[in-house]
């Protein structure tokens, strides 16, 4: 068997205008042109989407899940970035 | 950090409900347990389709014939979905199907029957993809985050397999009396390789126990083929076939369906490469796979060139 493996691809799905492209999911292409059109097949075959992009998955740096404690526990702390840290009288409504 | 103390907190991870996703550590064994069991589901879905694109030129109308074609291609959609899962835990495409022609992998052996009559599409839809269903729905909440996503999506693609397969049924059962005994015929034939998709029973399943404790797994063998049955039998009820078990009763007490002994021999023959198709099916992926290799090398070439083409243009 030939190893000519076609590079992996990271495909994000718009699924309508005014929602954000989401990841859903990976498939194998030989260039960005066929990912998109197999994007399509895999993804969107029942009218899931109406924008794609795909990125090659390695040029996806990714945080380090060990590293996950450094990266997000300092915010865990820090209470008074939410509105409900703030005392406020009952009779305030709407704010 | 040390093994244990890594193995203690995945442990701990997984005990309170967390999932675990592809760069957290993760024991190797746990890494291997699901490389063996996602390919395994890939492939299935993969040699799944040949069984039912056997019959996709003969389809006896358009409308059923688009309705198969859509189905045997969510299935390749599905295998595509599970292959990436994965390949998240480090094994390539090619390895995986490399493991499958050589037979080091398997699949569902559901997929060594072959489909006789055109009633047997409506077997698979029904009884096969119900079977499938009911082990996949599960599977949204088992541990490992890609796996379960790869099944949200792919669960929800699925109901519609199992309604084209039951209205097939219901059509040959109101139709005439030989259409009629071709629905049952198929019913006789998958019923019990049916109730084998489940896997070994409980007693039998070295695996459960340990897929049970990573949550991989949120039911056995046994509980899951116990809810096959009672949601099938009413089914067959409607249709007015007979499901062929003597022995499947209500009981009362159990609050379940009762049924009859399954032949492992039989299961056991076809898991070892003795089942009716077990030699067709590989075969034909090999050919698939030594066919289609001029089409991938061409694709490689063709971006490549593209590449170069557009480096110079802009260099
Ligand atoms: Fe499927
Ligand atoms: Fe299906």
């Amino acid at each position: 068997m030939k190893k000519n493996e076609w590079p992996l691809w990271e495909v994000f799905v718009r699924s309508k205008n005014g929602l954000e492209h989401r990841h859903f999911g990976s498939l194998h292409a030989a260039d960005a042109e066929m990912a998109i059109e197999n994007a399509r097949d895999v993804y969107t075959r029942r009218s899931e989407g109406v924008s794609i992009w795909v990125v090659k998955s390695s040029d996806i740096t990714a945080s380090n899940p060990e590293e996950s404690g450094e990266l997000f526990e300092p915010a865990k702390d820090k209470v008074y970035r939410h509105p409900t840290f703030y005392n406020l009288p009952e009779e305030l409504k709407h704010m | 950090m040390d093994i244990k103390s890594l193995e203690d907190r995945f442990e701990a991870k997984i005990a309170a409900g967390e999932s675990i996703e592809p760069k957290d550590w993760m024991p190797e064994k746990y890494r291997k347990t699901h490389i063996r069991q996602i390919s395994q589901h890939a492939h299935s879905e993969i040699v799944g389709m040949l069984p039912e694109g056997n019959w996709i030129t003969r389809a006896p109308s358009l409308r059923r014939k688009v309705a198969l074609l859509a189905k045997v291609q969510d299935e390749a959609g599905h295998g595509l979905y599970l292959y990436s899962a994965a390949e998240t835990l480090g094994i390539s495409r090619d390895e995986m199907t490399e493991q499958l022609l050589s037979g080091k992998a398997k699949y569902s052996s559901i997929f060594n029957y072959p489909t006789l009559t055109w009633a047997d599409i409506g077997a698979i839809g029904w009884l096969v993809d119900g079977a499938a269903i009911i082990n996949q729905v599960m599977l949204t909440r088992t541990s490992y985050g890609p796996y379960a996503r790869a099944m949200v999506r792919i669960c929800k693609e699925e109901s519609f397999h199992q309604r084209q397969g039951y209205e097939i049924m219901l059509t040959l059962c109101n139709g005439t009396p030989e259409q009629k005994a071709l629905a049952q015929d198929a019913l006789n034939r998958w019923w019990w390789p049916s109730l084998m998709m489940f896997g070994p029973r409980d007693a039998e399943s070295p695996h459960t126990e340990q897929s049970m404790k990573w949550k991989i797994k949120r039911k056995t063998n046994d509980e899951l083929r116990q809810q096959f049955i009672d949601i099938t039998k009413p089914q067959a009820d409607i249709l007015g076939i007979t499901i062929p078990d003597p022995d499947l009763k209500w009981n009362e007490e159990r609050g379940h369906y009762d049924f009859g002994d399954i032949d492992w021999d039989e299961f056991w023959q076809v898991v070892n490469g003795n089942g009716q198709c077990n030699k067709d099916r590989i075969a034909a992926k090999q050919k698939a796979w030594d066919e289609g290799a001029w089409v991938r090398d061409a694709a490689v070439a063709h971006a490549e060139k593209k590449e170069q083409k557009k480096q110079k243009l802009s260099a």
